[in-house]
């Protein structure tokens, strides 16, 4: 059975990768899982300077799901390539990272910078944060300014590059067009969907940013919904993520159209699950008899 | 930390104080809140549920010539109890809790302390006011010697941080086990974090104990 898929020009074991941001960099869940069963480890979005994050409470469960406004909170490229990337480098899966800018010209020193450094296979742009030069409109959510960020990236880096969509617009297909014209070589779909909780007692936000980011099962037909349009729309591949629990959630991703899938907010929960959901998936295949992986992708367009 | 439910709602984990060690397990005492703990409430004896731990690390023990005062608000019983165990009658607890209903173990706290002194809310035991009332007498009074004092707290965040105030003020070294919303517990999501001198720090890696003296309150 082949349960391999390729991402751009990443070879990946099985489809199963995790998200940015549920992950830490990877050595927070060695002691739990074999971070080599992993199709790819995606560590926690970095930008060129360490970042504090926002103040606290920054998450507050939600039905089904959570709110989180974490903030971003890294602690910068430089330290991530000297005491992180040497132990990540021990495992045999690839390594993507996630980052972000609050400028163009932030988005690409990020992006020369961590194509020059062994061990880092792939990277996965976060386009969902403001654009401190244009007013704080998110990158993600303005096609043009979409187009600039990646076109601008693109010419940075040779690693393969994953635009991760922000869920947050009107049309997703329009702008994942926008991303893979100016050079994507995948997506990621999707972000967490901008929401918020609010005390009925003290009638305030439960979260002192305001808003935040709702991931978990709560937004999986949004994703899963999100990521058949997207199939339909362009020729790269999908990673598909939002609230994959188990192999089932990640097989209905599979077979809406994506060539991967990220487990994200599950990993909080279970911090095993990814190995788990890998071990389902072959399981479903065996059962269906189905003797290699990318015969399912997509299959929910068919007739 | 622990599960509530298989479903999805909730979704979370939650996290609980290691109360105390039986014979071949452990025991958690919480109180019921919300969502997570009216469902654990409802449980059938002999259900299994998973858990996660023990994670993050413990009141660090106080030196052989010192008395610890150990001071607790409410549920933050769950967390000090077995440290009042640990210290074998060297302890002098501060347990204030709404009311008297509401002074969960104290015969056995009473058991392992050197000395309870009781505060609660309503007055309906021991002193009226807070634990950090009773604490404030306390140190007051033994002013001279509050060199030979070291504390350990758990509770409401005012009170943590009325005590924090205090031992600044009477050069006393003092723990605080802190509490925030934790997603994960075993230091990825960052949600936890309390914000120090020196940044923000994860409850769920860092502490949950944390020197009161490093916190920004």
């Amino acid at each position: 059975m082949d349960i391999s898929v390729t991402i751009g020009d990443l070879e990946l074991k099985n489809p199963v990768m995790t998200a940015s941001g549920t992950f830490g960099y990877g050595e927070e869940y060695a002691e739990f899982l074999d971070l080599s069963r992993l199709g790819a480890v995606v560590v926690k979005g970095l930008s060129l300077m360490p970042k504090e994050g926002n103040p606290p409470p920054r998450i507050v469960e939600t039905a089904s799901g959570m709110l989180n406004a974490i903030g971003l909170q890294n602690i910068g490229i430089e330290r991530f390539v000297h005491e992180k990337v040497p132990f990540l480098r021990t495992y045999d899966t690839q390594i993507i990272v996630n980052f972000f800018g609050d400028s163009i010209d932030e988005y690409v020193a990020a992006a020369e910078r961590l194509s020059a450094v062994d061990g880092i296979h792939g990277l996965e742009m976060n386009i969902s944060c403001p654009n401190k030069q244009a007013g704080w409109c998110i990158f993600g959510t303005d096609p043009r300014v979409t187009s600039q960020v990646v076109g601008a990236v693109r010419k940075a880096t040779r690693l393969p590059l994953i635009v991760k969509l922000s869920p947050n617009v009107t049309d997703i297909s329009r702008m994942a067009k926008v991303a893979v014209d100016a050079g994507a070589d995948a997506l990621s779909v999707i972000n967490t969907l901008t929401g918020m909780a609010i005390d009925i007692r003290t009638r305030k936000p439960k979260l002192a940013n305001r808003t935040g980011g709702l991931s978990g099962p709560a937004i999986k037909p949004v994703a899963v919904r999100m990521v058949y349009e997207v199939y339909k729309a362009v020729n790269v591949p999908i990673i598909g993520m939002g609230g994959i629990m188990n192999a089932e959630d990640a097989l209905e991703f599979i077979i809406a159209g994506a060539s991967a899938v990220a487990v994200g907010t599950a990993n909080f929960i279970h911090p095993t699950v990814s190995v788990d959901i890998i071990d389902g998936i072959t399981a479903f295949l065996a059962q269906e008899h189905i003797a290699d992986i990318s015969s399912l992708r997509g299959t929910a367009h068919a007739g | 930390m622990i599960e509530v439910g298989k479903g999805t709602d909730p979704l979370l984990k939650r996290a609980f104080s290691l109360f105390r060690k039986t014979g071949d397990g452990l025991q958690i005492l919480y109180r019921v809140r919300g969502k997570g703990t009216d469902i654990l409430r409802n449980m059938k004896e002999g259900a299994s549920l998973d858990m996660l731990g023990p994670l993050g690390n413990f009141y660090p023990l106080p030196p052989e010539d010192q008395t610890p005062l150990i001071i607790s608000g409410g549920i933050g019983i769950a967390s000090v109890f077995s440290l009042v165990e640990r210290l074998a009658g060297r302890a002098i607890v501060f347990y204030g809790a709404r009311t008297k209903d509401d002074l969960l173990m104290l015969k056995e706290v009473r058991e392992h302390a050197h000395e309870v002194i009781v505060s609660t809310d309503d007055g309906s035991a021991g002193r009226k006011g807070t634990a950090a009332d009773a604490l404030r007498a306390f140190l007051h009074s033994h002013a001279s010697s509050s060199a030979q004092f070291c504390v350990y707290a758990c509770g409401p965040h005012p009170l943590l941080k009325a005590l924090s105030q205090m031992t600044r003020e009477h050069r006393i070294r003092a723990y605080v086990s802190m509490e925030e919303h934790m997603a994960c517990g075993i230091g990825a999501c960052l949600g936890c974090v309390v914000k120090t001198h020196d940044g923000y720090k994860r409850v769920c890696k860092e502490g949950p104990v944390m020197s009161a003296a490093e916190i920004v309150w």
